[in-house]
């Protein structure tokens, strides 16, 4: 009789309504279960708060109710260390609307770091994710990994180390990723088949490749585009690349500052773009042979408009680069393109006045270098600035990281 | 103010261990002479989060695994691997309730049924029961719930944010098994947004069972297309592709199909697919990582050293193997069957 007056009691309660609550997570023994359960018991409007300190995780976490708040002491004061982990693809998984997450640290994740998939309206704020061995083959594929959603706000977060992409958003709408720090990773911060994205005042070095607009064939969601690309410090990004082979960014050259492929509607304005030796600026045709006939594997109406750049591609990383560099006067120009063309009657490239470029002047897609007939770029000059509403993660996300 | 929430996953717990453990756990003879006599808590199914597995009643004699009153043992054709655990699966339907056939899938469960599955290791005397999953068809959709069982093997309890249990497999490996937490029940079970059942799809079911219920009322007919997966001991005698093609099914399918957690994959692995390039043939990976290797193609028909598919199937390291939950080891079985399917494809 005890015993059912206390279940009667608990869900009695449980099902009474409750203002949002607080709850706090210590490390030390147990943390692992007990982390867990607060997030599996967590209700909408909850808060659960990691005390300062490194928590030692044994297996994946994951978040799966609406509008909590997973809040740290901060990105280098509340550290979940996964160094041991046995189990799941990723640090922390998040497959409900609504979350916050902020001011606490992934390290060493054996999969991604933390993936946010069909979670709809999420924030990342003051999140890092560190592989603390440094850029290496075997650490995880992605940092922050948020797919399938629809408005993301990555803001003040940091990332290094991860085998594929750092900050990597994929097959999503209304992204804004900004303030964030992406070093030693592949890719920098990548955007891959997604479109109405913003990319803005992020520090981008160290990487293989910088920034990645991307779209790729055979995907639930295609169409890339609606990106914006403006006010990043693209440095540096000459970390030779660690990515396993087959995934597309294996074949991203070490010095690429910010490369667009096969999107359309990209504008790249006003950021600074130094040290990226094979091209500060690439805009290419996904490059391999593909059947998806729902796929556009070209780059449209992509606007390179002013950016400060230093003199270019000093030490490309491409075949024949010795002789390329040499026609080219001892630097390729800093805006490389491979000559390839949707041939729909829409501009392919625009590029401002006083950012120079070359062409590869391929003769087909997916046909390889083999036919490459460099020469200098001949490109249209950028237009009207173009609209960006509704772009970008709606201000109500703003507003939770105030 | 105590949260009732943390009252259930902390303090209740406790409390339910102090106080007399369910009558009838570990009184097998006393239990078993009782089945018919034990009936299903229909409360516990529709309603509330037991804190322990016996509340439901599923069983008259749960440490033996002997079911109550219109609990229905069943097996699969094609079962998904789990470390080698032998899995005791029961149907539960409520008085007057049945299902309703659909095609070759999932057959229509009514609201108030259960699913309830047992992971155990061990043969005979030396059988330990690990952990009994639950689902439970509620009027607001499934529930997954796991319930780990104690070492006295008396009582099995909610472990919400599941657990590592050491053990060694039946091919004698020793390995921290998991029991998954709740929301990872859903990671596998979750298709666009909910939760269902995986395994008891009519066409991994045996003629002769659903024959049965279907006499017994507990379905209205026996579904088109069941029964077309074989049997996994028997599948010397499929084909070559049947049995590669269901184990993949079974296996990978309930994440990489269109909805479900490995959607963005875009590979669609399930037994009805038959376009190769959803199957993974000459498909490019798009977020396989280091689980890669280095190789370019998910299958490369003929040549399965060069399949990233296969890779990770044959690895046991976390962010490379797949499946991503609910294995720690390898299974060579499977291996073996979409190898040879792989190798038996035309370039």
């Amino acid at each position: 009789m005890i015993r059912l007056s206390i279940a009667a009691f608990a869900l009695a309660t449980v099902a009474a309504p409750a203002l949002a609550e607080t709850v706090t997570i210590a490390p030390g023994e147990g943390a692992q279960e007990r982390l867990q359960e607060a997030l599996i018991l967590a209700r909408p409007g909850d808060e659960i708060v990691l005390a300062a300190g490194r928590f030692a995780m044994t297996d994946g976490l994951s978040l799966d109710v609406d509008n909590v708040t997973l809040r740290g002491a901060g990105m280098e004061a509340s550290v979940l260390d996964f160094t041991g982990q046995q189990g799941s693809g990723e640090g922390l998984l998040v497959t409900s609307d609504g979350v916050t997450l902020r001011d606490f640290a992934i390290e060493n994740p054996k999969g991604d770091g933390i993936k946010s998939k069909g979670a709809d309206d999420i924030v990342y704020h003051a999140i890092r994710v560190t592989w603390t061995g440094g850029p290496k083959a075997s650490n995880g594929a992605y940092g922050i990994y948020p797919v399938e959603s629809t408005n993301i706000l990555v803001d003040g977060s940091e990332v290094s180390g991860a085998s594929d992409a750092g900050i990597y958003v994929g097959q999503s709408r209304k992204i804004t990723v900004r303030n964030s720090v992406a070093t030693d990773n592949v890719a920098g911060i990548e955007i891959e088949n997604s479109r109405d994205a913003i990319v803005e005042r992020n520090f981008v070095s160290r990487n293989t490749g910088g920034i990645l607009v991307f779209d790729l064939p055979d995907l639930p969601v295609m169409g890339g585009g609606n990106v914006l690309v403006r006010n990043n410090l693209v440095a540096s990004n000459t970390t030779a690349n660690f990515a396993p082979e087959g995934n597309i960014v294996a074949s991203v050259p070490r010095g690429t500052g910010i490369m667009v492929m096969a999107n359309e509607n990209v504008w790249v304005g006003q950021n600074l773009l130094y040290d990226n030796p094979t091209a500060p600026v690439m805009v290419i045709a996904y490059p391999m042979p593909f059947e998806d006939p729902d796929y556009n594997p070209y780059p449209r109406e992509v606007t390179i408009d002013w950016n400060m750049v230093d003199e270019g591609g000093t030490d490309p990383q491409l075949e024949g680069a010795a002789q390329l560099v040499a026609a080219f006067g001892g630097t390729l120009p800093p805006v490389m393109w491979d000559g390839l063309e949707a041939g729909d009657g829409r501009e392919t490239l625009r590029v401002h006045p006083e950012m120079a470029g070359w062409s590869l002047n391929l003769a087909a897609q997916g046909g390889g270098m083999a036919n490459a007939r460099p020469g200098p770029l001949a490109a249209g000059v950028p237009g009207q600035p173009i609209s960006i509403e509704g772009w970008g993660a709606g201000p109500e996300l703003e507003a939770r990281i105030k | 103010m105590i949260r009732a929430a943390h009252l259930l996953a902390a303090g209740a717990l406790a409390l339910a261990g102090a106080i007399a453990s369910h009558p009838g756990a570990g009184q097998a003879a006393q239990a078993a002479s009782a089945a018919e006599a034990t009936a299903v808590n229909d409360g516990a199914v529709r309603t509330g989060i037991p804190r322990d597995l016996a509340e439901f009643g599923f069983f008259a004699d749960a440490p033996g695994q002997v079911p109550a009153a219109r609990v229905v043992p069943y097996r699969l054709n094609t079962p998904l691997y789990s470390d080698g655990a032998d899995k005791l699966r029961f149907l539960y339907l409520p008085e007057g309730a049945r299902m309703t056939a659909a095609g070759d899938g999932l057959p229509e469960i009514p609201v108030g049924a259960a699913l309830i599955k047992t992971f155990a290791f061990g043969e005979g005397e030396g059988r330990r029961l690990i952990e009994t999953r639950v689902l439970l068809h509620r009027a607001d959709g499934w529930l997954a719930l796991p319930y780990l069982w104690n070492e006295d093997q008396t009582e099995a309890r909610l472990a919400l944010a599941g657990a590592r249990i050491d053990l060694v497999t039946p091919r004698g490996e020793a390995i921290s098994y998991r029991v998954p937490n709740k929301n990872q029940c859903k990671e596998c079970h979750g298709l666009s947004g909910e939760v269902v059942p995986i395994g008891p799809k009519a066409r991994n079911l045996a003629h002769e069972w659903l024959a049965d219920i279907a006499g017994r009322g507990l379905i209205d007919r026996v579904p088109d297309g069941a029964d077309a997966l074989p049997r996994w001991e028997d599948r010397g005698a499929a084909g070559v592709a049947e049995a590669a093609r269901a184990y993949l099914d079974v296996n990978c399918a309930h994440c990489h199909r269109p909805g479900a957690m490995a959607s963005n994959s875009g590979l669609d692995l399930r037994w009805e697919q038959h376009d190769p390039k959803a199957l993974g043939v000459m498909k490019r990976p798009v977020a396989a990582g280091r689980g890669s290797a280095g190789l370019l193609f998910s299958v490369v028909p003929g040549k399965p050293q060069e399949s990233i598919l296969l890779h990770r199937m044959a690895s046991a390291e976390p962010g490379v193997a797949m499946p991503e939950l609910g294995k720690a080891t390898v299974d060579p079985e499977g291996v073996r069957a979409v190898e040879r399917w792989i190798a038996g494809l035309a370039p």
